[in-house]
């Protein structure tokens, strides 16, 4: 009897809290700043949602992406234009000595193609702290970059921009996702 | 016996809908040994839509401080201070009381009081009457808690504060979505205040807990938005080539500290919001990012690894010697100020392991806090007792709460998806 009655206390409680969980609140008594502040914030909820959102779900990189769609070469296994992930080891910044062709062949194509742009993507995995994944991401970006540059890639075809942690291409906390995640994507733009 | 069947049925039917609306769950996962007992009687009402009592226990419980008498064990149920025999109290080892009442002052209005007693002094120590609408039964509730918690730690209670943080639905898939929301400091009345497909990133309250300040890649670049909560409107403040990350506002709500790479690497600037004017504050070739301001703003700290790994350094905030603060462990990232500027905390790496840290700054001793794997954007609650922080369990993101000495544990569940960044409002 007596767990009845908690549960139906805890009912009724849940049932007008799911009812009122989305009006305004004001208090006579308490009346305060911060009981006003929180009543905007429905309004806020709503123009936030209304211009926050509405950005479109624009095309997601790596596999799929446009250059798939740029010759039979990008999608040659055997040919270095096939692969556009560069990966990288932990905290580090440094193209390993196997992506070095990659990057030499991304950057001939680039060379060969002046009307071609491409974004570098860099990222980084879960551990530590999310604004130090994004220097980190940049910071591998910038390394790719700088390699495509020194190759005689002109500045102005390509764009870098870095999402840290934000956006894994693997999930899971070990190190099989996290080397997925060190990462700069390679991602060509439509022309 | 039956119209009680049908309700518990009825009930259980709302509680598995509420969750929907009611995001954010806590379970308290471990208590201080030297919590003070105190025993929350349930309040005399009937027909109140928000059980009070039972939000005052649960606040005052997960604080921490106290250590809670279950329902069950009570000898009785007073609900006013004549009715109280103090005597059984004292015999149960109960430090304190409360007691209270509900009642339904009709137009959807309530009459709420409470008295906190003394048990062994046998008197009141704290008595309120309040009304409060139906809607605001619960916050009516957590002010309660703030006075009986400042009452009797001396400390201010933070259960009517509110929290910012950032959700991801549908993680993995391309239709996930993120949302910044600022919800209840137990997690309920979630509320969003800005969504985007792109990454949000960095909520940062400003210090009259107005307005947030937050990073968002909705234009497919990184951009610092400042958006007042009332009203939902928001100014872009910083959308320079490259990174534009880690805002932290002034103690005075004047000026933004942030990390900019547009002169290179990544360096701490100050951003004047008055008159857009920028500073640069940090110009080294390493990543130097995550600056926040000491309660005095005097000097900011940020995370640097222009020594091989990223540490803690400080700078003054008008500009001069960069100092290295940390020397313990290999990775310490993300510091923030404790309210009094006592002390730091942050993310201390170990190995694989990212945990949460104190440093007192006097002595430099470092002292981890917590245990999981993947502990990350700690920051204070505004009395400085508990820290909260992001946790990771496989592919779950969730906030944690744990107090200073690292005893109190507790842990705010979302139903799906990730939810991280927490951050508490001043």
């Amino acid at each position: 009897m007596k767990l009845n009655k908690i549960l139906l206390a805890l009912a009724i409680s849940t049932l007008f809290l799911s009812a009122c969980s989305d009006t305004d609140e004001k208090d006579a008594s308490l009346t305060d700043g911060s009981q006003n502040a929180a009543s905007g914030i429905n309004d806020a909820a709503t123009s936030g949602l209304n211009k926050g959102a509405g950005m479109n779900g624009s095309e997601i990189s790596g596999n799929g992406d446009y250059a798939s769609t740029l010759g039979p070469e990008f999608n040659d296994p055997n040919n270095p234009l096939s692969k556009r992930t560069i990966y990288f080891m932990l905290d580090s910044s440094e193209v390993m000595p196997d992506f070095v062709p990659v990057i030499a062949a991304h950057a001939q194509y680039l060379i060969a193609n002046p009307s071609q742009h491409i974004t570098l993507e860099g990222n980084a995995d879960e551990r530590g702290s999310r604004e130090y994944n994004i220097a980190l991401g940049e910071q591998r970006a910038k390394s790719v970059s700088g390699m495509m540059k020194a190759r005689g890639v002109s500045e102005s075809q390509l764009q870098i921009i870095s999402y840290g942690e934000e956006k894994p291409a693997a999930f899971g906390s070990d190190e099989a996702a996290w080397e997925k995640n060190r990462r700069v994507e390679i991602v060509y733009l439509p022309r | 016996m039956i119209f009680f069947k049908r309700a518990v049925f009825l009930g259980l039917i709302f509680l598995f809908i509420a969750p929907s609306y009611a995001e954010l769950t806590i379970d308290v996962t471990e208590g201080l040994d030297s919590a003070v007992p105190i025993a929350v009687v349930p309040f005399a009402s009937s027909g109140v839509p928000v059980n009070i009592s039972a939000v005052v226990n649960a606040d005052l419980e997960r604080s921490g401080y106290f250590k809670m008498m279950a329902e069950q064990g009570m000898p009785s149920k007073p609900n006013t201070l004549a009715a109280v025999n103090f005597s059984e109290w004292q015999g149960l080892g109960q430090n304190y009381l409360v007691i209270g009442q509900v009642s339904d002052a009709g137009g959807g209005q309530y009459n709420v009081q409470f008295q906190l007693l003394d048990v062994f002094k046998s008197g009141q120590l704290l008595g309120y009457r309040m009304s409060s609408s139906a809607a605001d039964l619960r916050r009516t509730a957590h002010h309660i808690s703030d006075l009986i918690f400042e009452k009797l730690t001396g400390k201010k209670g933070v259960f009517s504060g509110r929290i910012a943080y950032i959700t991801t639905n549908n993680q993995g898939s391309k239709q996930q979505s993120q949302q910044l929301q600022v919800a209840d400091a137990d997690g309920f009345n979630p509320q969003t205040v800005a969504s985007s497909v792109e990454p949000l990133m960095s909520p940062s309250w400003s210090p009259d807990g107005k307005k947030l300040a937050y990073v968002s890649f909705e234009r497919k670049s990184a951009a610092i938005y400042v958006q007042t909560l009332a009203t939902g409107e928001r100014v872009r403040v910083a959308e320079f080539p490259g990174i534009n990350g880690a805002p932290a506002w002034s103690p005075d709500g004047t000026r933004l500290a942030l990390t900019l790479s547009k002169d290179g690497s990544p360096d701490i600037y100050v951003l004047n919001l008055t008159t857009r004017s920028l500073t640069r504050l940090t110009k080294s070739f390493a990543i130097d990012t995550e600056p926040s301001w000491s309660p005095d703003g005097g000097s900011i700290v940020f995370t640097s690894d222009r020594g091989g790994k990223p540490q803690i350094y400080r700078v003054p905030s008008q500009g001069g010697e960069e100092k290295r603060l940390t020397f313990s462990g290999d990775y310490n990232a993300r510091a923030s100020f404790s309210p009094d500027g006592k002390s730091l905390v942050l993310v201390h790496g170990n190995g694989n392991d990212y945990r949460i840290a104190v440093m007192d700054l006097a002595t430099r001793s470092m002292n981890v806090l917590t245990s999981g794997r993947s502990d990350e954007s700690p920051s204070f609650a505004p009395n400085g007792s508990m820290i909260l922080y992001a946790s990771k369990k496989g592919r779950t993101g969730f906030l944690s709460a744990v107090s200073l000495d690292g005893k109190m544990q507790q842990k705010l569940v979302f139903n799906s998806g990730e939810v991280r960044e927490p951050a508490w409002a001043p």
